[in-house]
């Protein structure tokens, strides 16, 4: 028997930092899977469609989006209506950027390891012109950008290739391999693009050195491979690359919207148990969902409001004695077993990890769960998911007795919040409000907040249920 | 009133799952000829 390892104390798991990033492009929105789908099909609703697109300006005006960046805090957005409200159009806040389309198809190719975007010069000079002004320039490779710089009318020309704006073509990489077309090559691109954007502004924010991170798991929406493994993965690795963590590995989860708690708690564990020091937890993302419900805003004389793509990053760390815990005893699972009905679903992930541990439902301040943006969900007729979701959260907290029913409109208003995400589901699903959650469990009076987040296996055809996971982060005690 | 009556059950996934819905389907005596729950948000 050779000499016992030394006994080591497993350290608390903290979240040290969370950022989070739009791309506004509205010009990808005919490329999102519904509009590509429709719009072909009727030249009038296409003329439409163009003309609904929102100028940057009115983007990042947008109230939800300055939630998104940091500027409000969800709770103290304005009432509706959010659209054509008017507003600052300030471009960054405290978790990150909402960058201009132009200057993102420079990142698209600044990210692009394969040369398989291509810019027509214009395009490519004036992105490169706002990249190197950027506050992260010199993380951004712009010989990229000369590279991509080419006629674009020839490119435009190739096989299988994808105009995606006047001055931007995505080529495909074998013409006949589906998952290496144009299509699914600029979903990915996108995803790597807005979580490496992320990612490098959690790394300036932070100042931590890049080398100290030893993994990054991407839990974005994406499916990378080809066609002899479809879903191969890894944007967490690419990203790490793209980053500049040259010591970091990394790896991919998977779980439809639900998959970045399951991330954070896969990050979380793999720094509990000692090991890894640092884990990221990165999201991008991807044109799928571009312009999905454009019918219903059409129809309501709305603007493309699902012209946006998100991007996220966090760390997890060793107690810092300042950041906020993640409680890996706080962990709520949907088990096979649980029942697919809303109210069992939030029995899984809302009140059996908090009632394992003792805490009342009224000892969590901020539940975050689906924040979708009902200003965009609504129209098309799929109601508010936000408020959906705190109806039965607060009606199990009656009915255990946390509250009387009388408070359940009180506990909704107190601890929820109105949805303020883009409907790119894993972005939603209350992965949004991370860097929110950092403010108030430091700076802010909260002490707890519970994530929740649920994924529709169903539509993957393999399995008729779904999944969801929750975890709950606490103040730092230390601090 | 669905006794012999072929269903498509057609769930959300806030509300009521595809296979629920088929459940109370074949109890109330109808041939379910398709399953599925989807997501509109």
């Amino acid at each position: 028997m050779g000499p016992r390892r030394e006994e080591k104390a497993l350290p608390d798991v903290v979240i040290s930092a969370a950022t989070q990033v739009l791309a506004h492009t509205p010009g990808f929105a005919r490329h999102g899977s519904k509009p590509r789908r429709e719009l072909p099909k009727d030249p009038a609703v296409a003329e439409r469609f163009a003309a609904a697109l929102r100028s940057y300006g009115a983007a990042a005006a947008y109230a939800p989006h300055q939630a998104w960046i940091g500027n409000v805090h969800p709770r103290d957005l304005p009432a509706r209506p959010w659209v054509n409200a008017g507003g600052a159009p300030t471009r960054t806040g405290p978790f990150g950027e909402i960058m201009p389309q132009d200057e993102f198809l420079g990142l698209l190719a600044a990210v692009d390891d394969f040369g398989l975007l291509a810019l027509s010069p214009h395009a490519a000079e004036a992105a490169a012109t706002a990249l190197a002004a950027h506050p992260l320039a010199k993380a951004f490779d712009l010989a990229k950008l000369d590279a991509a710089a080419t006629d674009i009318e020839a490119a435009a020309g190739e096989a299988k290739a994808l105009r995606l704006t006047p001055g931007a073509v995505m080529r495909c990489a074998q013409a006949d391999d589906e998952s290496l077309s144009a299509h699914v090559l600029i979903d990915n691109l996108a995803a790597k693009a807005t979580a490496t954007l992320a990612l490098l502004h959690l790394l300036e924010r932070s100042g931590i050195d890049p080398a100290s991170v030893d993994y990054v798991i991407g839990a974005g929406e994406e499916a990378i491979g080809d066609r002899y493994q479809r879903g191969g993965g890894n944007m967490g690795k690419a990203v790490a690359q793209a980053a500049g963590l040259t010591e970091a590995s990394g790896a991919d989860v998977k779980n439809f919207c639900a998959a970045p708690v399951p991330a954070l708690v896969i990050a979380a564990a793999l720094v509990g148990s000692g090991v890894f020091n640092r884990v990221a937890v990165v999201s991008g993302g991807s044109l799928a969902k571009l312009g999905m419900k454009f019918q219903g805003h059409l129809s309501h004389d709305l603007p493309i409001m699902e012209d946006v793509l998100g991007g996220t990053a966090a760390l997890l760390e060793a107690d810092d004695g300042r950041s906020p815990r993640i409680r890996l005893d706080v962990v709520g699972r949907h088990k096979v077993s649980a029942g697919g009905s809303q109210p069992q679903v939030m029995e899984a992930l809302a009140v059996e990890p908090l009632a394992r541990q003792g805490i009342r439902m009224t000892e969590v301040d901020d539940y975050a769960t689906e924040l979708h943006n009902p200003e965009i969900t609504e129209p098309q007729g799929s109601g508010d998911v936000p408020a959906r979701n705190y109806r039965v959260i607060a009606a199990l907290a009656a009915a255990r007795k946390d509250i009387e029913r009388t408070e359940i409109a009180d506990f909704v208003a107190r601890r929820g919040m109105p949805g303020f995400a883009p409907t790119q589901g894993h972005l939603a699903s209350s992965l949004c409000y991370l860097p929110h959650a950092l403010d108030r469990l430091t700076t802010g009076d909260a002490n707890r907040v519970l994530l929740l987040a649920k994924g529709s296996l169903f539509l993957g055809r393999m399995s008729q249920l779904s999944d969801g996971m929750s975890v709950l982060l606490e103040r730092n005690r230390a601090s | 009133m669905l006794q012999g009556k072929k269903v498509i059950a057609i769930g959300e996934r806030d509300g009521i799952s595809g296979p629920a819905i088929a459940a109370c389907a074949k109890a109330a005596g109808a041939d379910v000829v398709f399953v599925a729950t989807e997501c509109f948000v």
